[in-house]
């Protein structure tokens, strides 16, 4: 099926085409935001909260100012007089889905650099702007602040209990959000079923982390009232709308851009304080201000995630068969909570993956507590409650002596079944249809990769009977991508008849420069290096979305699409007019329009673009407008829906309880690969992030909200000799919701590994019957079965 | 994350060190290799307001075979220690030591005289210093000691040095001729500082231990003798009955602190385990056998 | 103290000039004074790797070295590793075994691997996945970086691939 898409688009969407981004990147000449410079350019830093909730007393920066070289200093107070708080709900829900969803959301504004009170470990209480950024860490050392301890917050349990002090007085609560919602008879469903398990499963906090930090430079030019920033962000347009409202100036006049981006995983999904105060700064100082977030503060103050609590009762019968499921989860969502609700609304969409399962029911509350705040990371609320849920079907399988494996093909949805319609309504607001796919298929080729279902427990037999412990882990999941609610995209044929695309995406290192001029050199039936490229630059694009939630293929390629049909309508419009022949005669051919089967016959897009001209001496016909360009909206009819089945190995050291991976394998569909090798790199880069969320990466708090894990010491990221042999089947089930059967693809790898470790631990630890409810998972813990079994 | 304002001194030999550490003693602090000193100033929590930098004093970098012993100067670069065919030979645990330091390019700058002056309980040198009974010889412009490993290290990035004094040579033993060294640990990842570790030089009388000497690192405030397990392996055969006995013995000897990465009983697990594997490896390069 | 003091480098073969204060980090120097931004700044604590170049023939991490310790120095950083314009193997194997995504540890990564290949005349693929681990790459998975290092090291040291 793939070959014909592939014959229908042309040459290059499907192939490994070479990334355009490589070069500059490899030769060192990248310009990411710490490499700009610019003349007069000064530098900001920011002192940051050591404690997690302080009423703020007096703040003195008076010896601050007097340092040699400090150029300026504000308090919160000094911020709060000039900015107003940024938004507390970036992304808006659609009604559609507060509709279908019980919800009750009281989000909080976040102020810039709060004058009030800190909420968390690293929030900023000010700041200081020097010549460089030594001398402003020393001014900040003198910046005299009054901080009044309040009782921390330090966990989401704390903060429901009943007396808690409130983080946020105004709201009366510590609660941002209230969800629920239910799928058949829900909870009442469960009395009727013969077997019913409870348990709590805890998904720890972890985090993005990408390798370049935050940062933003802006320079402001008073001449013509326009201001450019450059931010380390994957959402362009929204930093210049939050600029545009904080600043009161139209979003013509402000231009941001992300040059090359080291990585955002979600990490640099919304916009920061920083994002504002900097382009404040600039305009106020009228010098181009830069700042860099330092690994410190990164770890402290950029967004972490994770961190949910789930109460999980399943219901079954004794054949396996999962009747019912409810769900009663905790989301610690820090002080704030950027992305709203965004996060719990995707756990609540996925918990039932790629099962038929009639009835459902869960409740959520979103809490606020002391903590840095949370936002989406790579997965964003799938890992969690996967997590819960696949962790349960090993229960229910271990309860009932069956097979993980066995359980799960009895309950997964048959291909034939799709496509198939879950009974839940998506976070666009529109009910969910899983559009295509073979679920119990993926699961078949995975088990196949690892020597298939009955060598495998075979040999878990004979190494048990020589004192060894092998064990194997499933973990299977569904994601929604290419979520709404739009992307952008302007094409236009420049008078050299080059394709000169441009798209709202921001790209992190996913190679969207390449994948899309993949697209637009088939659109126009055009060599590749005749596609230019532009993404993450609002200069561009007048309204964009960005890059975030698996999306960027899915959206861009739909824009990209649109403003390319616009444009070519005009373009046969006027080569018929060229060529004194019929529309219907034509075709595209050749870097060009030509008559169907006379080879002569033949304008290329240069003929056509100097023949679309405005002014004397073109060639348009009567009713056609000059240009040959286009900036269109692709809305997205709902999300595609991807999904995997993931596999492991384990080996356990019953002496030390570590945990050695001796093969992982995820079989991935993703619908059609635009690019399989970019596409590989995606999911086996994901995979990696998941392996360290599942056993080395914590966002450790102590029992006073104080962060352990402050460091890329602390915060174990793995490195290459943690990375067990990995293997990544691609299955592609087109999707019938787009031009190109494309899905999205770029969180699906870090969504499983946490829990098919945990499976796969558990399961070596059968002959204990040991029990890993929660992440990550520990060494120590581990071995803690082997002393039980000896004492 | 950039460092404080300070002075920064470069001696070119180690009597004008000396007086600048007698000038400066009360805020001077030493920069040897940096790698440990450098991130904690990036942090800013260190910040001597003096550095007297040890880079430019060629007479401080050297490994000579002194008959019984080797003297290592204090600035020489754990990466030239790896590849020293002499260290390799005549003082097996230092090297194995070595190979689990970070990464080859910490290696790189890092300093045998930086790390054991560090003192940090979960480094590898100190610990492997007090297993060999290594002597430190520190110089002061008062003039020089002997400082016997034992009697080096006090506590968490703690030694005995004075202010003024700088760690100028490190005196190794070399290994008896029938013996087998081994640096065994556990860490989360490959380079990072052990949850546990263990140095063992095992000599072996045939099927019979003759000598052992084993400390650990990462499980206590500064690195621990495992006095107890050795005496339990001394004499002994390396049954699985005594290789048992000696792993419970270390574990009740050593008393870790917990932190987010494992639990003090964890540690303490790990102490016993780590001890039975370097002895066992160390046994067998002896070949000795198990 | 604030004094800042001539620092001469030679960089890639081309003798640099800047001023420093003591305090100033090799990293910083290269990248704000010497206007060398190829080598990047990911922790400045000497974790990540992302900074990593060769000084005087090893691998170091420029964060964890002050700027006027280099003094006199031969430092070579991600800028001189091609030629006319022609990429060092290395860089062309990354591309090729798909080594990199951001790119913002590449740097890092290049200098790591280029010192471990030219310092070890026999390694294995356990040994570059070791020796790779001094650098963190957060979006690959390290799969095609121990893949180009070691086609790389199979150049370098006249073999087909690594043990």
């Amino acid at each position: 099926m793939n070959d014909d898409v592939r014959k229908q688009t042309g040459g290059y969407i499907g192939q490994s085409v070479p990334r355009r981004e490589d070069r500059n990147l490899l030769l060192g000449q990248g310009e990411f935001v710490a490499d700009i410079q610019l003349p007069n350019m000064v530098h900001a830093a920011f002192a940051r909260s050591p404690l997690p909730h302080a009423t703020i007393g007096d703040v003195d920066t008076e010896a601050a100012r007097a340092v040699d070289g400090v150029c300026f200093v504000a308090s919160g107070a000094d911020v709060c007089a000039e900015l107003p708080p940024i938004n507390g709900m970036q992304v808006v829900t659609p009604q559609g889905w507060r509709d279908r969803v019980d919800t009750d959301i009281l989000i909080p504004d976040q102020p810039l650099v709060p004058e009030d009170k800190v909420r968390y470990v690293g929030e900023a209480f000010a700041l200081a702007v020097a010549d460089s950024r030594y001398i402003a860490e020393d001014a900040l050392e003198l910046i005299e602040a009054e901080l009044i301890p309040l009782p921390p917050l330090a966990e989401a349990e704390t903060a429901l209990a009943t007396g808690a002090v409130l983080i946020h007085e105004h709201l009366g609560r510590n609660v941002a959000a209230f969800l629920h919602t239910k799928k058949g008879d829900g909870a009442a469903a469960m009395d009727a079923c013969p077997n019913r398990l409870s348990r709590r499963f805890v998904h720890h906090r972890y985090a993005a982390m990408p390798m370049e930090t935050r940062g933003v430079v802006a320079e402001y030019d008073g001449r013509t009232d326009t201001l450019t920033v450059w931010s380390s962000t994957q959402i362009v347009h929204w930093v210049r709308r939050e600029i545009s409202t904080a600043l009161d100036m139209p979003e013509e006049r402000i231009r941001c851009i992300a040059p090359d981006v080291g990585g955002g995983f979600g990490g640099k999904g919304h916009v920061y304080p920083e994002d504002i105060l900097v382009a404040w700064l600039a305009k106020k100082l009228d010098r181009p201000v830069k700042w860099v977030e330092d690994r410190h503060e990164h770890i402290l103050n950029a967004a972490h995630s994770r961190d949910n609590i789930y109460d999980v009762e399943i219901g079954f019968d004794d054949d396996g068969r999962i009747l019912a499921v409810t769900s009663s989860f905790l989301v610690d969502s820090g002080a704030y909570t950027p992305v709203g609700a965004g996060i719990a609304g995707n756990s609540i969409a996925h918990m039932l993956g790629p099962y038929d399962i009639p009835h459902y029911e869960t409740d959520c509350k979103i809490v606020l507590t002391n903590r840095t705040p949370n936002a989406p990371y790579r997965g964003a609320g799938r890992p969690e409650v996967g997590f819960a849920m696949e962790r349960a079907v090993d229960l229910v399988a271990n309860h009932l002596d069956l097979d993980p494996a066995k359980v799960r093909f009895r309950n997964m949805i048959p291909a034939d079944a799709m496509p198939y319609e879950v009974g839940l309504t998506y976070r666009d607001g529109v009910p969910m249809v899983y559009d295509s796919g073979d679920y119990p298929e993926a699961l078949n080729r995975a088990l196949d990769a690892l020597g298939g279902l009955d060598d495998i427990r075979a040999r878990q037999k004979t190494a048990l009977a020589e004192g060894k412990y092998l064990g194997l882990g499933i973990g299977c999941y569904v994601e929604g991508t290419g979520v709404g609610p739009f992307e952008g995209a302007s094409v236009k044929i420049d008078s050299t008849g080059k394709i000169m695309v441009a798209a709202g995406a921001c790209p992190q290192g996913q190679g969207h420069e390449t994948v899309f001029a993949q697209f637009a050199a088939d659109m126009w039936q055009v060599p590749i290096e005749d596609v230019f490229v532009t993404v993450a630059d609002t200069g561009q694009v007048t309204q964009g979305y960005g890059t975030i939630a698996s999306r960027s293929t899915v959206t861009a390629s739909g824009a990209i699409k649109i403003a390319s049909d616009t444009v070519q309508e005009k373009a046969f419009a006027i080569a018929a007019n060229m060529l004194e022949a019929g529309e219907t005669d034509l075709e595209m051919r050749d870097s060009g329009i030509g008559v169907k089967g006379v080879p002569d016959m033949h304008v290329t897009w240069r003929d056509i673009a100097r023949a679309a001209k405005p002014g004397w001496d073109n060639q348009r016909p009567d009713g056609v407008e000059a240009g040959l360009e286009s900036t269109s909206y692709y809305e997205p009819p709902t999300v595609t829906w991807a999904y995997a089945a993931n596999v492991a190995l384990v080996w356990i050291d019953p002496e030390t309880g570590q945990i050695d991976i001796e093969k992982y394998v995820e079989v991935h569909d993703a619908g059609l690969l635009v690019n399989p090798s970019l596409a590989d790199g995606q999911v086996k880069g994901g995979l990696v992030q998941g392996l360290g969320g599942g056993l080395l990466e914590e966002l450790a708090y102590d029992d006073q909200g104080q962060l352990l894990t402050g460091s890329l010491a602390d915060y174990l990221l793995p490195t290459a000799s943690d990375v067990p042999p990995i293997e990544v089947v691609h299955m592609e089930t087109p999707s019938p919701l787009n031009a190109f059967g494309v899905k999205g693809l770029g969180e699906g790898g870090a969504i499983a590994p946490p829990v098919v470790i945990a499976n796969a631990v558990c399961d070596a630890l059968r002959p204990f019957k040991a029990e890993l409810n929660s992440t990550p998972v520990r060494w120590g813990d581990v071995a803690n079965f082997f002393d039980g079994a000896t004492a | 994350m950039k460092p404080a304002l300070f002075s920064h001194l470069v001696p070119t030999t180690v009597q004008e060190a000396l007086e600048m550490m007698g000038d400066h003693a009360a805020e001077a602090r030493v920069l040897a290799g940096g790698q440990s000193l450098v991130p904690m100033m990036n942090f800013r929590l260190a910040r001597p307001s003096v550095l007297v930098d040890l880079n430019r004093i060629p007479d401080l970098s050297y490994i000579d075979d002194r008959g019984d012993y080797l003297a290592v100067g204090a600035m020489t670069r754990e990466r030239a220690i790896e590849n020293s065919a002499l260290v390799r030979d005549a003082c097996p645990l230092v090297y194995d030591a070595t190979l689990n330091i970070a990464h080859l390019p910490i290696r790189s700058r890092g300093t045998i005289g930086g790390s054991i002056s560090n003192a940090d309980p979960a480094a590898e040198y100190p610990a492997t210093m007090l297993a060999l009974d290594a002597v430190m010889i520190a110089k002061s412009g008062r003039g020089e000691r002997s400082i016997p490993a034992a009697e080096f290290f006090e506590g968490v990035l703690s030694t005995t040095l004075n202010s003024d004094e700088i760690l100028t040579e490190i005196r190794v033993p070399k290994a008896p001729a029938d013996s087998g060294a081994a640096f065994v640990e556990i860490c989360r990842r490959h380079g990072d500082f052990a949850l546990a570790g263990v140095g063992a030089q095992v000599t072996m009388d045939g099927d019979s231990v003759a000598a052992v000497q084993l400390a650990a690192c990462g499980v206590g405030p500064g690195p621990v003798r495992l006095t107890e397990a050795e005496a339990v392996l001394r004499d002994n055969s390396l049954t699985n009955e005594i290789l048992s006995q000696a792993e419970q013995a270390a574990s009740a000897q050593v008393d870790p602190d917990g932190d987010a990465h494992a639990s003090a009983a964890y540690r303490r697990k790990l102490a016993g385990v780590m001890t039975k594997r370097a002895v066992q490896q160390a046994a067998g390069r002896a070949g000795g056998g198990v | 103290m604030t004094d800042r003091t001539s620092v001469t480098i030679t960089v890639n073969g081309i003798s640099l000039t800047g001023l420093a204060e003591p305090r100033m980090l090799l990293a910083d120097f290269l990248r704000d004074e010497l206007r060398l931004t190829g080598t990047h700044v990911g922790c400045e604590h000497g974790v990540c790797g992302a900074c990593t170049v060769i000084v005087d023939g090893v691998a170091v991490r420029s964060c964890l070295m002050f700027a006027v310790q280099a003094d006199g120095a031969e430092i070579r950083t991600i800028e001189g590793l091609a030629t006319d314009g022609e990429m060092h193997p290395l860089q062309k194997l990354f591309a090729k075994h798909r080594a990199l995504q951001c790119g913002f540890c590449t740097p890092g990564m290049l200098m790591t691997a280029i010192d471990l290949v030219d310092s070890t005349d026999d390694l294995t693929e356990e040994d570059i996945r070791v020796g790779m681990s001094a650098a963190l790459c957060r979006c690959t998975g390290y799969e095609g970086i121990v893949n180009a290092v070691a086609e790389y090291a199979g150049k370098v040291h006249g073999k087909e691939g690594v043990r």
